[in-house]
């Protein structure tokens, strides 16, 4: 027998425990995805009701009304709208949070007016008796015209009662709630006349989504212009009016079902947040929780990186012991294995970044950060919701973008987007380890503070600064209109659930490593191939060439090996390019090698270590960080110059510092501003500052 | 004029009028609306933003679109 498929969506004003309740529903079958062109999340989850019948949840982005106001939001209505769409639900559950029920409920509305069937869940029930709130669920079922489950997430009390209401879904009603044509009767008779066979609230929302947002398809409602007749302000007159109207249902029926004692109501959030919003304290806590999530990524990490670091590398050897010797091998340890390594070795970092935030978000806390930034950050055309961006960009540029799809103003949010690579991002760590460590002195200065510490807290200032810096610049420079909306809803303070930020973290580093990984293992493979190959007879023949020139020294073999290496890395065809850009580069103080370096940087900057130690041909003579620091600070001139001085030292620093050196982020802003024009400004522009720090720096130094 | 940003801490207020241009439907919905009360909860150094409590839900609103909704203040 054949299983029945339930379609399911699940809706619900942010901050309502929805995705608590998916989780539950759904446990850990749970697949995230794209909706088609736009990165917004889509989860998805099944969730077993009988033996025969099977409910697939679509766990929706919060909303609090079906008037998008951001692209998260407009995903919804989209869904909701097509009738003939595959995921349209056969019965929408929407989550209510307790002690919002009045706002909450109207959203309910709206998706009652779809005439879709509909269940109201009713969450958080067991704070009731701690805010002294009663409800009586038999007169609001009758008065909505719906089923309600009471549900507390917490204990996955009433969970159960969900999937009763699903397996019984063929009971549930599909009538509207509320006649919206009452607001303007006259208005809506036209519409009625003009499309006979519409739902009128339907066709009353594709009219109204472009005062807002705009992005529903209006086509087929275009040449029959009889309608729009109305300006945007009576359009939104109007909204106004049907929200008033929605209150007002909402109301009566809440009279009726709904009690609040608020003698009996404890206040935890004003207690809280007269400290956590506090003038002074508010911004001290802030940077306290700064600081750890600091020292969480860059020194508690330390420890699984090694591992994975170690892990990898005796992987390699493994293999290149199991393995007969050749191409095939070599592409599989030195570019494979060792290009894998580059990605699994972020995963504590991070993990780590989003536990923190997956923690700050749960709790209620990050929009208390939102309301105490914003006045700063406005300032510099940027938004207080860009520095959830901001922090999650010294993990990695790209799911720190992804975190800017909230911010309602396009020009706050394409600002915070264009900036948000400045923040100094774990990538550049290993290569300003290196370099620090080569050209900066190990001694104290004043005594107390370490010269090469000091240095490396300066390129990460130095990182916000800029993304700060461009920011104001940009706010001045870029000619965008755009509506400043800033609405930021202050949640209840509640207690993480173990399970949500659980799976928030499993989920969003998964997606990490899968997005990132694909990216940096090809160009790994393709960097092994241009610096394994190259034309001509000097590639081919430099065995013998180099045994020609050493005839007569004495060299051990294992020299020669080194010798030969790297003659062929000069004569392939990566060594080739390397070569041509040589002349752009010396200004700033490179050699062809470290230009080798930069070219594959471009793909992903913790690139430019490996590839010096492959070109330094410590090939396999071991990875580990001091030999290619040694290799590194011998390396000279044919004058008998150093290559790595303070001057050039600094001058790469300053390039990496600012070069927008990261494919994967040029791909991810490309998606999500839904064009080239972006990333290919911060591509010229940031290379462009990298470019004349380094030149003005090395001139100076010198 | 009395409107949301001429509150002081703590203070509460009935919603008179407000520009509909200038106030994002956003807010509309959560319930800005006239005849609903709104109370200061908090605001941020420099008067902006501003935390309220408007028709039960807590939100942060910026300065700018406080101005444009004038209220009328309660004991």
């Amino acid at each position: 027998m054949s299983t029945e498929l339930l379609k399911v969506a699940l809706i619900g004003n942010p901050n309502t425990g929805k995705t608590s309740v998916f989780n539950h529903l759904t446990g850990l079958h749970q697949q995230v995805g794209n909706y088609p062109g736009i990165t917004v999340e889509k989860k998805i989850g099944y969730c077993k009701l009988t033996r025969h019948k099977k409910a697939k949840i679509i766990d929706l982005p919060g909303t609090y009304s079906l008037n998008a106001s951001s692209l998260d939001e407009s995903v919804v209505i989209e869904l909701l709208m097509n009738k003939n769409g595959e995921d349209y639900p056969d019965v929408a559950i929407v989550v209510s949070d307790v002690e919002n029920l009045k706002r909450n409920l109207l959203l309910f509305t709206q998706i009652k007016d779809l005439e879709i069937p509909t269940i109201l869940v009713i969450n958080m029930s067991d704070r009731m008796k701690r805010k002294g709130i009663s409800i009586d669920v038999d007169v609001l079922e009758k008065e909505l015209d719906t089923k309600i489950a009471l549900v507390s997430s917490r204990t996955k009390e009433g969970i159960e009662d969900i999937k009763t209401l699903l397996q019984n879904s063929k009971t549930l009603s599909s009538n509207s709630c509320l006649d919206s044509s009452i607001i303007d009767k006259e208005y809506f008779d036209r519409l009625e006349k003009v499309f006979p066979n519409q739902s009128l609230y339907k066709l009353w929302l594709v009219i109204t989504q472009d005062v807002n947002f705009g992005k529903v398809e209006k086509n087929q409602l275009k040449e029959k212009a009889s309608f729009a007749t109305k300006s945007d302000s009576e359009l939104k007159r109007l909204q106004q009016k049907e929200t008033i109207a929605r209150y007002k249902f909402i109301n009566d029926i809440l009279k009726q079902g709904y009690t609040i004692d608020k003698s009996k109501a404890t206040d935890l959030r004003s207690i809280l947040d007269r400290v956590l919003t506090h003038k002074v304290f508010g911004y001290v806590i802030f940077f306290g929780i700064l600081l750890l999530i600091f020292q969480a990524i860059f020194d508690w990490s330390s420890i699984p990186m090694d591992f994975i670091d170690s892990s990898f590398a005796s992987l390699g050897d493994w293999t290149r012991s199991v393995l007969s010797e050749g191409k095939f091998t070599d592409l599989l340890v030195d570019g494979i294995i060792a290009g894998l390594g580059g990605i699994v070795i972020f995963i504590p970092q991070i993990a780590f970044l989003f536990l923190f935030i997956s923690v700050l978000e749960e709790s209620g806390y990050m929009s208390r950060v939102v309301f105490l930034m914003d006045r700063i950050m406005r300032r510099f055309g940027l938004s207080g919701k860009s520095i959830v961006p901001l922090i999650s960009g010294t993990a990695c540029a790209i799911p720190a973008i992804m975190a800017t799809r909230n911010i309602e103003s396009w020009k706050e949010r394409l600002i915070t987007i264009l900036v948000t690579p400045f923040t100094t991002c774990s990538a550049r760590l290993p290569v300003y380890a290196i370099l620090i460590a080569l050209v900066i002195p190990d001694q104290r200065i004043l005594g107390i503070f370490n010269a090469q510490g000091l240095t490396l807290m300066f390129l990460y200032l130095l990182g916000f600064g800029s993304a700060i810096l461009s920011a104001y610049i940009l706010n001045k420079v870029l000619k965008i209109k755009s509506k400043s909306y800033f609405v930021v809803e202050m949640p209840n303070y509640k207690l993480p659930m173990f399970k949500n930020v659980f799976i928030n973290v499993f989920e969003k580093t998964k997606a990490f490593l899968v997005d990132a990984g694909k990216i940096i293992l090809a160009i790994s493979i393709v960097l092994w191939f241009l610096a394994s190959y190259g034309p001509g007879e000097k590639f081919n023949n430099a065995e013998n060439i180099i045994k020609a020139e050493v005839v007569n020294q004495e060299i051990s073999s294992l020299e020669l090996d080194d010798k030969i290496a790297s003659y062929k890395l000069e004569h392939s065809y990566i060594g080739i390019v390397g070569k041509t850009i040589e002349p752009i580069i010396k200004p700033l103080g490179y050699d062809w090698k470290i230009g080798i370096a930069l070219v594959t940087s471009f793909a992903a900057r913790e690139v430019f270590v490996g590839t010096l130690a492959t070109i330094y041909s410590v090939g396999s003579a071991g990875e580990e960080e001091e030999t290619i620091k040694q290799k590194m600070a011998a390396e000279v001139y044919p004058n008998g110059e150093k290559v790595f001085t303070l001057a050039s030292g600094i001058s790469l620093l300053l390039f990496y510092a600012f070069a927008m050196q990261c494919m994967a982020t040029l791909a991810i802003v490309k998606k999500e501003t839904n064009s080239w024009k972006w990333p290919m400004i911060q591509l010229f522009g940031m290379t462009a500052i990298a470019y004349i720090t380094a030149l003005i720096s090395f001139q100076l130094l010198k | 004029m009395q409107t949301i940003a001429t509150l002081q801490r703590g203070e509460k207020g009935i919603i008179q009028d407000f520009d509909i241009e200038s106030v994002p439907l956003k807010l509309i919905e959560m319930g800005c609306l006239p005849g609903n009360q709104v109370e200061l909860v908090q605001f941020a150094p420099f008067n902006d933003p501003l935390y309220i409590n408007i028709n039960d839900s807590y939100v942060a609103i910026r300065k700018e679109t406080a101005v444009q909704i004038s209220i009328k203040k309660i004991a």
